[in-house]
């Protein structure tokens, strides 16, 4: 039978996560893709986390999502990074062996109950009456469904340029997908061109390692998993080496055989993740660029250099290449190239990822306009979650708003705000980044997750005692005071004016040691050390979050008042032509969204309001 | 921030008449009873209440006024409301609007606050929805066109220097924050500290300077300059029209400058008086011109006051760096032939005889129209100067607990409010902006 729940399309990191999500739901799923084998590739950097990107990867698993628990296993360098900074900006980050990462996010899906998976090319939308039926294999094979996910990444009418060469496919050795743009275009979606490249890829025997730096990981690698107790495999060591003027004037003298400079791409590029044209380019006065030599595994001996991203010709990769110290001899394994595909405007997506002009139908990652495995996870994780709600439950919807998440921030810019180039998730982009912390992920989304049904009972036993733990500690640290006894004993750093002081108090402060905290107050001893430290942390923000938290309040408010989908912007009087325009292109669907689009006023937030009211 | 009591001027700001001051919120009690001789214990709702309204502090009389008090949620907002109708003047409105916004957890409405909480509370029936979008629509236009337009030039640039500053700041700590791993040069917290201190001495500064409640409160000042026995003195009896200066045809006479309150066309004025501007080697006469320079340098509007019979026409070296309103006005006309009195270039230059009262009534209006202007003839513009005020206040508040010392993250959010502060006058600081700043001024891109 080709009857499904749900069809997720696509088995990159969002498919990956959107079909787990869903079958975790209990939606009857199958994930078609055109090739069994590259499950849960990563086609461009193998590292999962960072600033931002870190906080995703704990929120999908705080949703019990599968990235979390996969680079755990297949990570092969832990870098906390800004770890000498507050815990809100701290952002966990892995290195993975390339091959294990697949394995293990293969092996989860396989182990998932409810999934059912397919290898073929899916070139046609079933679409009958503006709701999606079910989609039709290059085969001839058609199945069907109450929702379908698209996770097409660059997929979609890909192009790949290596100097003024050009190849059709969605990555290197892959066909691209040439006939769903095609539907969603007829659907009345729009559709651009967004850009991204890959480095060339190194030989790592015939790199000169005895003359480069190295880069270590942490000596207690920070799991990314709150299921995770302990890291298993062992850590390798990366390597750091820089352009100099030799490498820069070659390139230089070749500006005009990029794709990025002659005008063959259209598309835009990130401009955090810039070719090394773009750099030279952009801060033409520096003499050298960082590069960092990545191993891609243990078994391999392959290195990707992060930091030289191009679209220049063949030959001038190896020139230049050269010229860079260590890699002298190196052999060049694989070409960088430049990747152009096709994306869905996120404008026409709702909170849900739903498409707002079709029923049924769901877009995650790449098609969206983001970048980034960790962004491709996280709205797979929602996806899946509204498509199964959407099959099982009509009507019911998991929205994660601005203020429980990175995801929420990240799905609420995309769909308020739309792309100019890819987006990638940074943690400036949050108004409430000292409470979306990535410690602190399961007690935001946990719960929730665990409401929709999308969160096992296993992960939500261990998320409640340590929830209950931590209230328990929290009542404690609160209502205990200090002796002013102890303040001299142990010399706190603690003021004995204005007022008596609590442990909360004393938390807040950087310089108390555990120890100290254990001696004067047993009953603390027996606190796990992830316990512990959620309470240092929320002393140490105290002050700040008070502020947040009404923010966060008024947020709300706005947020709980939905907008008919059917609402006639023109009929609203007092809306000038500018602000319907406005309003109809992104079709808010509650009033905190309506005002979150640049140039919607005050006053005209009041007049849908009123207009609401009325009718 | 939901909870917070609002207050809003209802009524059109002008110096005659009633005002109506309206506050709704959960400190309406609490404020009547700390600014009125109104015991609330006893308070109907919906009844009038004479009563005097003071100060919380000092229990100074500010007005007599007629209260109302609406219980919630028998109120137009739901919420608890009073109304305090008060004498319509512009120093009774300014000093009871002002120790209003004194108070904890008391603040100016934001535009259609009134009517979206009344919306929130159910209690709006917004059969007029459209009028009452005009309506707010109208007060957020003007606002917008006074933070891009209308504000005068050099306090526009003055603040979007100050935005932009905090921005390149909060750039910096963001590239700090979001991308550890980049080449970003270590030595920017020098730079960071400087920057940030600047902005604060001079947003300080210019809180100071630029108090429009003080304004209003103790007058605008206006300098008369002029060389020794212009008639400087006597420009200041007509204006007058009493003996508060001793005149002498004696040069030297007025050496100190001295003071004089008046009220003109409604607004409260101080005029100055100054040492004549002479060079001279006499100390105590350099000290006077020191003196004048000075009051110069505070001063909305300079009368540049001169001896038509010597000169024609007549410049004045002493005014190079000053850069508000001056009148040149040409004293002693009544020494002067009609072909003479023609010479007188009179698009630039005022011509009176103080001595006979002519051209009198004409300063005198151009002074008036000049202090309109320089309050705008809109009734919003003392609103709007207040959260001008208020939004700075609240920018200062937030980078004076700024440093580097503490976590980065915290420093961040600290800049990051002030931005956000002074972004209400400005126009807002969206999250894009930032991310140009790093992506133009740092190599991100591992």
């Amino acid at each position: 039978m080709n009857k499904y729940d749900v069809l997720v399309i696509g088995g990159g990191h969002a498919g990956c996560e959107a079909c787990a999500s869903a079958a975790r739901m209990g939606a009857k799923t199958a994930l078609i893709t055109h090739k069994i084998a590259t499950i849960g590739e990563m086609s461009c950097n193998p590292a999962i986390g960072g600033l931002g990107k870190g906080h995703l990867v704990r929120e999908i698993d705080a949703l019990d999502g599968l990235m979390g628990r996969v680079i755990d296993k297949a990570g092969i360098q832990f870098r906390l990074l800004n770890s000498s900074k507050g815990p809100a900006v701290r952002g966990p980050r892995a290195q993975a062996d390339r091959d294990l990462y697949k394995k293990f996010m293969q092996k989860a899906l396989s182990e998932q109950e409810n999934l059912d998976i397919i290898e073929g090319a899916v070139e046609y939308l079933i679409i009958e009456d503006k709701v999606i039926k079910g989609v039709k294999l290059e085969s001839g094979d058609c199945f069907y469904a109450e929702s379908v996910v698209l996770t097409t990444g660059t997929f979609l009418n890909g192009v790949m340029f290596t100097g003024h060469q050009t190849s059709i496919g969605g990555r290197v050795n892959d066909v691209s997908c040439k006939g769903i743009t095609a539907y969603l275009k007829a659907a009345g979606l729009k559709v651009g061109r967004l850009k991204t490249g890959t480095p060339a890829r190194l030989d790592g025997n015939t790199i000169n390692w005895s003359v480069l730096d190295t880069q270590n990981g942490d000596e207690n690698p920070t799991p990314f998993s709150f299921l995770t107790e302990k890291i298993e495999q062992p850590q390798i060591e990366c390597y750091i080496t820089s352009t100099n003027e030799k490498t820069h004037k070659i390139i230089r003298d070749n500006f005009s055989k990029c794709a990025l400079f002659s005008g063959l791409i259209t598309g835009v590029g990130p401009r955090y993740c810039p070719s090394i044209e773009d750099k030279l380019v952009k801060f033409a006065d520096r003499t050298s660029h960082q590069i960092f030599l990545e191993p891609e595994g243990y078994n391999t001996n392959i290195v990707y250099p992060n930091g030289i991203s191009t679209s220049l010709p063949a030959d001038v990769q190896e020139e230049f290449i050269h010229t860079i110290k260590g890699l002298e001899n190196v052999k060049i394994t694989r070409y960088a190239y430049a990747i152009e595909y096709d994306y869905v405007d996120p404008l026409e997506l709702n909170h849900c990822l739903k498409v707002k002009k079709l029923d049924g139908l769901y877009l995650a990652g790449q098609i969206n306009g983001t970048t980034g495995y960790e962004e491709a996870g996280a709205q797979g994780v929602i996806a899946g979650i509204n498509a199964a709600l959407n099959a099982l439950n009509k009507g019911a919807e998991f929205v994660v708003d601005r203020s429980e998440g990175y995801m929420g921030v990240m799905i609420d810019d995309l769909i308020t705000k739309g792309v100019d180039e890819p987006y990638r998730m940074f943690t400036s982009r949050s108004e409430y980044r000292l409470y979306l912390r990535a410690d602190n992920a399961d007690l935001r989304l946990t719960e929730k997750g665990h409401q929709v049904g999308c969160v096992s009972e296993n992960r939500y036993g261990v998320f409640k005692r340590k929830k209950e733990e931590l209230s328990n500690a929290i009542r404690f640290v609160k209502e205990t005071y200090l002796q002013s006894k102890d303040i001299d004993k142990y010399s706190l750093p603690i003021k004995k004016e204005g007022g008596k002081k609590t442990i909360f108090n004393l938390l807040s402060c950087d310089s108390v040691s555990r120890e100290t905290v254990n001696e004067i107050f047993p009953e603390l001893e027996k606190l796990s050390d992830d316990v512990f430290e959620q309470i240092c942390i929320e002393a140490k923000y105290a002050g700040y979050m008070k502020r947040q938290n009404n923010d966060i309040e008024v947020f709300k408010k706005d947020e709980g008042i939905k907008i008919r989908k059917d609402i006639d912007y023109t009929k609203i009087g007092g809306l000038s032509r500018e602000m319907v325009s406005k309003l109809d292109k992104v079709r808010p669907e509650t009033i905190g969204e309506a005002s979150r689009i640049s140039g919607v006023t005050p006053a005209a937030i009041m007049a849908i309001l009123g207009y609401m009211k009325n009718n | 921030m939901s909870s917070s009591t609002i207050y809003a001027l209802s009524t059109v700001y002008g110096k005659s008449g009633v005002a109506v001051i309206r506050i709704s919120g959960s400190e309406v009690l609490n404020i009547i009873s700390q600014m009125s001789d109104i015991n609330v214990s006893m308070i109907k709702p919906r009844h009038a209440y004479f009563t005097s309204i003071r100060k919380k502090e000092t229990k100074e009389l500010l007005d007599k006024a007629l209260v109302l008090y609406f219980k919630a949620p028998h109120s137009f907002t739901g919420e608890d409301v009073t109304e305090i109708q008060c004498h319509g003047s512009k120093a009774v409105l300014t000093s009871i609007l002002n120790e209003l916004s004194k108070l904890d957890n008391v603040r100016l409405a934001e535009p259609g606050e009134f009517s979206k909480r009344a919306f929130y509370n159910q209690k709006m029936d917004l059969t007029e929805a459209e009028g009452l979008a005009d309506l707010i629509d109208a007060e957020t236009t003007m606002q917008q066109k006074y933070a891009l337009h209308q504000m005068e030039g050099n306090l526009r640039t003055l603040y979007s220097t100050w935005r932009e500053n905090l921005v390149k700041v909060l750039s910096y700590l963001e590239a700090f924050i979001d991308f550890p791993e980049e080449d970003i040069p270590e030595n920017l917290s020098e730079n960071i500290l400087n920057t940030v201190f600047k902005v604060k001495n001079e947003i300080e500064k210019h809180l100071q300077q630029n108090n429009v409640n003080e304004r209003l409160r103790n007058g605008f000042r206006i300098v008369i300059t002029g060389e020794t026995n212009a008639g400087k003195s006597s420009l200041i009896n007509a204006l007058v029209k009493r003996n508060a200066v001793i005149v002498s045809d004696i040069a030297g006479t007025t050496r100190d400058a001295i003071d004089i309150n008046l009220d003109m066309g409604g607004y409260p004025v101080i005029i100055t008086d100054t040492a004549g501007i002479r060079e001279t080697e006499n100390p105590i006469e350099k000290q006077g011109i020191e003196i004048a320079k000075e009051k110069i340098s505070d001063a909305d509007i300079v009368i540049a006051l001169y001896d038509a019979s010597r000169n024609l026409n007549s410049e004045f070296k002493v005014l190079k760096d000053y850069n508000g309103k001056v009148f040149y006005v040409a004293n002693k006309i009544d020494k002067l032939t009609s072909e003479q009195i023609n010479n007188i270039d009179d698009k630039k230059h005022i011509k009176i005889s103080a001595k006979y009262n002519q051209g009198i009534d004409e300063l005198t209006n151009s002074i008036i129209e000049t202090i309109k202007d320089s309050f705008s003839t809109t009734s919003n513009y003392l609103i709007t100067r207040i959260r001008y005020r208020k939004a700075l206040e609240e920018c200062l508040e937030n980078i004076e607990i700024f440093n580097l010392n503490k976590e980065i993250e915290l420093a961040a959010e600290d800049i990051r409010l002030a931005c956000r502060a002074i972004g209400k006058i400005t126009g807002s600081v969206e999250v894009n902006e930032i991310l140009d700043k790093i992506f133009g001024s740092f190599c991100i891109g591992k």
